[in-house]
């Protein structure tokens, strides 16, 4: 489904975030990918969004080169993925409910369905108390967990999870995890990247680790070693 | 595409009342380049006025003998006014040019003991002719060069005159084109301040269009509702400016009338009211439309 093919990002002048990566994600996979700060997890995540371009190689989403897209036609590719961003990425003139709204309304949801299937993805979330906040409202956790919400909504093929629990609380990082796995066994491949041990290797999942832009392993049932 | 219009422009408003100081700010800037524009517009119509003001009070005026028989005054009258470039022609008898005399100076002593002492009617029969425009009385001079009735006349005083007209002619041709100059300038001015304000409005939304684009929504939908609010903007603006000229302009009017007296503002601003809303509404809302469409483009290129 996801295919990452000899790619390297570098950065000038000298940067160099990934060098020559490759590996394969299979449709309803839940894969970790671990590593220090700034090993490249990130800029994986962004160049399989098409928001960077590879330096070399390439990569590929239903066996279609993501960086040979138009950029006018990107939005359809991004709209098969759903994003949980380390900073949240809320818009912060809308309310949780129209946060979520938005991605239903991008790919053309009718208002009544929208009326309905908003409430339940809050739900899901445990965030119907605060529909009618704006995201300064509300805590770090609530924030991811809209996140979370925006990024399932509209039932992508994959969901790309970036540091999902980077400022949350044991409590809340416990809770974004527990809905992760949830969103996993709804039929969803979940990619998700983490700096964090602990949750990692609760999962019992693969795991593929980075360390200076390399994969140093690449394991099914992995666990994340210092 | 219906519902997806309808969401574009609930959207913009929502974000346009949710952006308060920002609007506030973008509707300042743009109240103030609509003034100008209506200022200028006034300006020009009371210029206008001005300049014809100034153009009528030029004229060409000829004096026959004293001897002319008023029938061959009265043929040249009508063979004058058969020229196009004459506008009215007034014939002022011997008699009445004397009567207007007495008249203005009855309570002159002085005055009235020299014309006692002259004895007879002094004064000559005269044609006090207007011309359209400044620049035609040359035509009116050449109609006497080549006339056949030249031995009646005793004196015709264009060319006394001629750099007075030809001075009021330059003045008024200068103020003309002046005018579409600085109308040029200012429209330019004013659009460049306005698009520039627009831009510095998108600018501060850059992350929300990023974030936008990174979630799957399509240019022309990101791109509606920030059209959307540029329009509203501008229409709120043209309205704020009507609110503060309309009862300006009505106070303004008695107090200007003392320096321009043929010039009611009031009455000019009513009568060009379409005129001046279409103005304003094409200056407002285009500006507003194309100057977020510009903007917002190099931010859709994430």
């Amino acid at each position: 489904m996801i295919k990452f093919q000899s790619v390297t990002k570098n950065y000038p002048p000298n940067t160099v975030a990934l060098d020559d990566i490759s590996f394969e994600v299979k449709s309803k996979e839940f894969i970790s990918i671990v590593g220090k700060s700034g090993a490249g997890k990130t800029t994986l995540l962004k160049l399989l969004l098409a928001e960077e371009e590879p330096t070399q190689g390439r990569v590929f989403f239903d066996d279609q080169d993501v960086h040979k897209i138009k950029k006018s036609k990107l939005c359809f590719h991004r709209r098969k993925i759903g994003t949980v961003f380390q900073d949240y990425k809320l818009l912060p003139f809308k309310t949780v409910y129209e946060n979520i709204a938005y991605v239903l309304e991008v790919i053309g949801v009718n208002d009544k369905d929208i009326c309905s299937q908003v409430p339940d993805v809050l739900d899901i979330v445990g965030l119907s108390e605060k529909a009618d906040n704006f995201p300064q409202e509300l805590s770090q956790g609530e924030r991811q967990r809209a996140a979370i919400a925006r990024a399932i909504a509209h039932r992508p093929e994959v969901v790309l999870a970036d540091e999902p629990t980077g400022n949350l609380d044991p409590y809340n990082t416990s809770d974004v995890i527990k809905l992760l796995m949830k969103i996993h066994e709804m039929g969803t491949t979940v990619i998700l990247s983490s700096h964090n041990r602990e949750v990692v290797n609760s999962l019992e999942k693969r795991v593929i680790t980075l360390e200076k832009g390399k994969i140093i392993r690449d394991e099914e049932k992995g666990r994340f070693f210092l | 595409m219906f519902p997806t219009l309808k969401r574009v422009i609930k959207s913009g408003w929502l974000s346009f009342r949710r952006n308060g100081m920002l609007s506030v700010a973008t509707i300042f800037v743009m109240v103030l380049t609509i003034s100008l524009v209506t200022s200028f517009l006034l300006l020009q119509g009371i210029s206008n006025s001005l300049i014809s003001s100034l153009e009528e009070k030029v004229d060409v005026s000829v004096y026959f003998k004293k001897d002319a028989p008023e029938e061959e005054i009265t043929k040249i009258e009508d063979e004058l006014l058969r020229i196009p470039e004459v506008k009215n022609i007034d014939y002022i008898s011997r008699q009445q040019a004397l009567d207007t005399f007495v008249e203005k100076h009855k309570d002159d002593a002085q005055m009235m003991e020299s014309l006692k002492e002259i004895g007879e009617n002094p004064f000559l029969a005269s044609l006090n002719i207007k011309a359209w425009q400044a620049n035609q009385y040359e035509a009116v001079s050449n109609f006497f060069e080549n006339s056949t009735s030249k031995d009646i006349l005793e004196k015709i005083d264009y060319f006394q005159r001629k750099p007075l007209i030809d001075k009021v002619f330059s003045i008024s041709s200068f103020l003309k084109k002046f005018g579409i100059g600085a109308a040029i300038i200012l429209g330019i001015l004013a659009i460049l301040v306005t698009f520039n304000t627009v831009r510095l409005a998108i600018f501060n939304h850059r992350e929300e269009i990023s974030i936008m684009r990174l979630v799957g929504a399509s240019n022309w939908f990101i791109r509606g509702p920030f059209i959307i609010q540029g329009m509203i903007s501008s229409l709120l603006s043209v309205l704020i400016t009507l609110v503060i000229f309309i009862p300006l302009s009505y106070f303004l009017s008695p107090k200007l009338l003392t320096i321009v007296p043929d010039f009611n503002l009031f009455a000019f601003l009513r009568s060009n009211f379409g005129t001046l809303l279409l103005i304003q509404i094409l200056v407002g809302i285009g500006i507003g439309f194309f100057s977020s469409l510009i903007a917002i483009r190099r931010y859709l290129q994430v």
